[in-house]
């Protein structure tokens, strides 16, 4: 697996103060791979995703998306900002809370990555933003500022602002979590597709039956360490830790995904 | 009964018109430079090294903390005596207002800045942008709408400051007028022209800027 590994993880270590949130995680996914990484609140799991794209410095460990590898901890520089922004601009993250720029229209988000970062002719990246938008099932909303659109849809922006980028992996932090649930269905809609299509991804959710009919392999997460790893629908339909037994308890596993009523 | 005579005011119309040119002039420097000085207050005080907050604390506070007209006097008087450093009555009051203000304005845009939700300078982040351009494409264009009926205000409050320049005999409005007062033994009649005066330049201002407020809350 290591040779075709996408993103490789190891020894990773993080804290906050006193708060030791990630205790020596390793992982790996590979190329067109989705994980994802489930557990209660506070085990580390959104701060371990943070840490693929550097959003969160770990104190130690190492971090390799595709060909770019970063160490941490004693004696290791902390890479400068033009590095970071560079690494992050093959990544692409979508957040519980969309945090989508309110100031421009939904195009406009779309277009920002390509036309900033990326220095892409504004026609060039509107054509992009707009294939994009249309894949997500949104090109009627591209002249619209996003307080005008539902939840669903401003997550489904978001999914496009950072498809613009063209990234080699996507990561989502509770993409659905902020969601009023008649909306869940479409956005998990967008990203089964997404994973159809080869993109590799690493999902932090709650939306487990939707891990189980999507993701290849599942991480359970809990204070700061894995408890559990494998295939997604083993460790769902016969989980072997107690812990992991314990969390999965809570949700009903099986069964249809929210009904996607509005992607084209 | 008082009686009123604004008709005597005309024959000094030269006097408070060249005062009025001195007024606005002298507030549009000291609004410019007050916010290259609020600019570097502000990101002084979020900067990443310690030394230079400290630096952008110790300015905004010295000169938040004193009042204005201590300050005028006291880089007028006390600058030559300590520094050496000999300025103009105009230069001294354009730098007493201009770094006055500018404590002020770095607190509004410094505010304005960190109002903004973290998520935004993250989504930034995400999308491969280096701090400085997520300050400049994100964070900067939303920050100032928030900034703006702040930072008009501080600017009213600094044209009206102007008038305390006439201590250091600067022949802004108010000293003009007190020429005419005491030339003409009418004072309410003087003082009372100038208020008018004031506010007649402010209260288009006032209009001018909530409209543009209106304009820019697109999207919101």
């Amino acid at each position: 697996m290591n040779d075709i590994s996408k993103i490789e993880i190891r020894a990773l270590r993080k804290s906050f103060g006193s708060n030791e949130v990630l205790k020596n995680i390793s992982l790996d996914v590979a190329k067109g791979g989705v994980v994802a990484l489930i557990g209660p609140s506070g085990s580390g799991k959104s701060t371990l995703l943070r840490c693929i794209n550097l959003l969160v410095v770990p104190d130690g460990g190492s971090v390799r998306v595709g060909d770019t590898r970063f160490s941490f901890g004693d004696g290791s520089k902390l890479p400068d900002v033009k590095t970071l922004a560079k690494f992050r601009a093959t990544t692409g993250m979508v957040f519980q809370h969309f945090n989508l720029f309110p100031h421009m229209t939904t195009l406009q988000n779309v277009m920002e990555g390509p036309v900033t970062v990326r220095r892409m002719a504004r026609a060039d990246a509107e054509t992009l933003a707009r294939a994009q938008l249309a894949k997500v099932g949104l090109a009627e909303k591209a002249d619209q500022y996003p307080a005008t659109l539902s939840g669903g849809q401003k997550q489904r922006v978001a999914i496009a602002r950072a498809l613009a980028m063209e990234p080699d992996v996507m990561l989502f932090d509770e993409a659905t979590s902020a969601l009023d649930p008649e909306l869940v269905g479409e956005v998990l809609a967008v990203m089964q597709r997404l994973a159809s299509e080869g993109m590799t991804m690493v999902i932090v959710t709650h939306e487990i039956a939707f891990a189980r009919e999507v993701a290849d392999r599942l991480i359970f997460m809990r204070d700061g360490v894995v408890v559990e790893e494998g295939p997604a629908r083993q460790v769902i339909d016969n989980p072997q830790e107690a812990a992991t037994r314990a969390f999965l308890s809570h949700f009903h596993r099986t069964g249809a995904l929210p009904p996607a009523n509005a992607t084209s | 009964m008082y009686h009123w005579d604004f008709g005597i005011l005309w024959s000094y119309r030269w006097l408070f018109l060249n005062g009025l040119g001195v007024t606005v002039g002298f507030t549009v420097v000291i609004v410019v430079l007050g916010l290259v000085f609020g600019l570097f207050g502000a990101f002084g005080s979020l900067s990443r090294f310690k030394a230079v907050r400290l630096v952008a604390l110790t300015f905004i506070e010295a000169f938040r903390c004193t009042p204005i007209l201590v300050q005028l006097i006291w880089f007028y008087y006390a600058l030559p005596i300590l520094a050496g450093v000999e300025m103009t009555p105009i230069t001294a009051s354009a730098l007493a207002l201009s770094l006055y203000g500018g404590s002020f304005y770095s607190e509004i845009i410094r505010g304005g800045i960190v109002s903004i939700d973290k998520g935004q300078s993250e989504a930034g982040a995400a999308l491969g942008m280096t701090p400085g351009q997520a300050m400049r494409r994100i964070v900067l264009p939303q920050a100032i709408k928030r900034m703006i009926p702040a930072l008009m205000n501080q600017s009213i409050i600094q044209f009206k400051n102007t008038s305390l320049v006439s201590v250091l005999a600067v022949p802004d409005l108010v000293y003009q007028s007190q020429v005419a007062a005491h030339d003409s033994y009418r004072p309410l009649e003087t003082y009372t022209a100038v208020a008018v005066a004031y506010a007649a330049i402010l209260i288009p201002l006032t209009i001018i800027v909530r409209r543009g407020e209106k304009r820019l809350a697109v999207g919101e």
